[in-house]
């Protein structure tokens, strides 16, 4: 579904250029959940941005269903870590937004989005306002949002770490149950290890800055998987420890991964 | 419950109503005790009595001087507001056209407006016109510098959205930035109202022949300070009624603004 061939980018900020990225190779299968960590600065949100063709590469190409990337698209959708929600309008048309730009028939979407809204738990709130709702909610409502478009590709930038621990887990619960159900692929920023491995199919672990792909780590676990007690404890812990140690000796050189 | 809410409903009217009133009489209390205490006479300070008569004696031209100077102040704010907020969006829309007049605007802005009265009056004529006009400039200026605030503190986040969702630069403007920007729209337009007065009574004295300005102006040349004080006051309940009539439209139209902003 996505296709990521020889990527870089590069900034030029006031105090000289900044390296965020250098030769990532990727793909990213139909419906596949990847999830994406690395220490802060590492360039996350510059892969992510790129693959939503909010900024274009320095070097290399992104294939999203086979067509380069060059501008954003309606079939991929980005969750940000903040709702990033209209205050003046009602969660109902927040989450039609989309649709309202993309001048679709707003008739034809409502029944749509009452349906996203019913499955992240919000029916009774679609004529607040955001601010009436908590900060989980909140950000249901900016999912929401992203699944009205119908995306192929659902981008999400930790859209999680803003909240407290235990919404935190109750939202990536939901979150899997969403993907096992709707079957988009999903790429996942995220800075903990424990969302990752309830969440993903893979992991890919940046590198410290400039970020490369340091490793992809495959997570066998069968679905739907959670947090607490349950029958794949081992697992859990190693795949966990695993990516613990992938990131905490990031500082060190390492030679095999210079192009 | 019923209990509850109806205290509740009674605590709010007594602190938005109650407690205002009760500052305003105990002013009143205090003015009229100055006058009795020090015996003024009336043609320095005089006693709300005094300023009673005032109103009673000359209630109808009062009525129409008021009806003159509100007429004045509503028109130029009108047009000032309107004026102020679609060159804000003229500038959003155009940087170039910003970089031409914007450092001019503020240049003649810059120059005191009363001292632009009598030209005024040399330009248009000794008429209502010359009063507006001097009102419009004294309103414009603070609606444009809000209203362009306000369009340009959208969010980042929301700018990104926009962004993601490939929305034109109109759909971004009317869907995201021009609704965005009320709150400090309002800003301005509170401002303004205050302003408003403020350029209706110098055009006034500048050219007495009608309106409050020139009641105070003839007040004091008859000496007649109750007068003066009556028209003083109409004044301030005419400035004090387009403020709040402002903050109440804003209650109306952005109820969210207050939310976010706590
Ligand atoms: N627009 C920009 N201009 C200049 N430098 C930038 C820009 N965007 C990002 N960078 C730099 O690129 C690097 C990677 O940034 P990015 O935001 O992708 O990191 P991140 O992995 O998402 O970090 P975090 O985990 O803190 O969100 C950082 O060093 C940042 O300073
Ligand atoms: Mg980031």
């Amino acid at each position: 579904m996505i296709k990521i061939a020889g990527l870089s980018r590069t900034f030029q900020g006031k105090s000289g250029t900044v390296e965020a990225l250098r030769g990532i190779d990727l793909d990213v299968g139909n419906g596949e959940f990847l999830a994406v960590i690395g220490r802060s600065g590492c360039g996350k949100s510059t892969l992510l941005r790129i693959i939503a063709g909010l900024i274009r590469p320095s070097q290399g190409e992104v294939l999203v269903g086979g067509e380069p990337v060059g501008r954003p698209r309606r079939d991929v959708a980005m969750v940000f870590q903040r709702p990033a929600l209209l205050p003046w309008r009602s969660v109902r048309n927040n989450v039609l937004l989309p649709v309202e730009i993309f001048r679709w028939q707003r008739s034809q979407h409502r029944e749509h989005a009452e349906r996203l809204l019913e499955m992240t738990g919000l029916s009774g709130f679609a004529d607040r306002l955001p601010h009436e709702l908590s900060g989980g909610m909140q950000q249901r409502v900016s999912l929401c949002r992203a699944l009205i478009q119908r995306p192929k590709v659902l981008l999400m930038d930790e859209p999680f770490s803003a909240l407290d621990a235990l919404t935190r887990e109750e939202l990536a619960v939901e979150l899997q149950r969403i993907h096992m159900e709707l079957g988009t692929t999903v790429v996942f920023v995220t800075h903990s290890i424990q969302e990752a491995v309830l969440l993903a199919d893979r992991v890919a672990v940046l590198s410290a800055r400039p970020g490369r792909l340091r490793r992809l780590v495959g997570i066998d676990i069968p679905r739907p998987r959670s947090f607490g007690h349950n029958a794949h404890l081992e697992d859990v812990a190693a795949a966990s420890a695993e990516l613990h140690q992938l990131l905490l000796s990031d500082h060190m050189p390492e030679p095999s991964a210079a192009p | 419950m019923t209990d509850k809410t109806t205290d509740a409903g009674l605590r709010r009217l007594w602190v938005n109503a109650g407690l205002p009133a009760l500052g305003a009489l105990l002013a009143l209390a205090l003015w009229w005790l100055v006058t009795i205490v020090f015996s003024i006479d009336p043609f320095w300070l005089p006693a709300p009595p005094d300023v009673v008569d005032a109103f009673q004696r000359l209630s109808g031209h009062l009525a129409e001087q008021t009806g003159v100077t509100l007429i004045e102040t509503i028109v130029g704010f009108a047009i000032g507001a309107i004026g102020g907020a679609a060159v804000a969006v003229l500038f959003a829309a155009s940087r170039t056209i910003e970089r031409m007049t914007m450092p001019l605007i503020a240049a003649v802005n810059a120059v005191p407006k009363a001292a632009l009265a009598p030209l005024l009056i040399v330009w248009i004529g000794l008429n209502t016109q010359a009063k507006i006009v001097m009102v419009v400039l004294l309103c414009f200026f603070p609606v444009l510098v809000s209203t362009m605030a306000g369009l340009t503190s959208v969010p980042n986040d929301l700018r990104e959205l926009a962004h993601s969702l490939s929305s034109s630069w109109w759909q971004t403007f009317l869907k995201v930035r021009l609704t965005w920007a009320l709150p400090q729209v309002f800003v301005g337009l509170k401002v303004a109202s205050s302003l408003a007065i403020i350029g209706a009574v110098i055009g006034e004295l500048t050219n007495p022949d009608r309106g409050l300005g020139s009641v105070v102006v003839s007040s004091s040349q008859s000496a007649d300070t109750p007068l003066a004080f009556a028209a003083l006051t109409l004044l301030a309940i005419m400035g004090a009624g387009l403020f709040y009539l402002v903050a109440a439209l804003e209650r109306i139209l952005v109820p969210w603004a207050r939310a976010i902003s706590s």
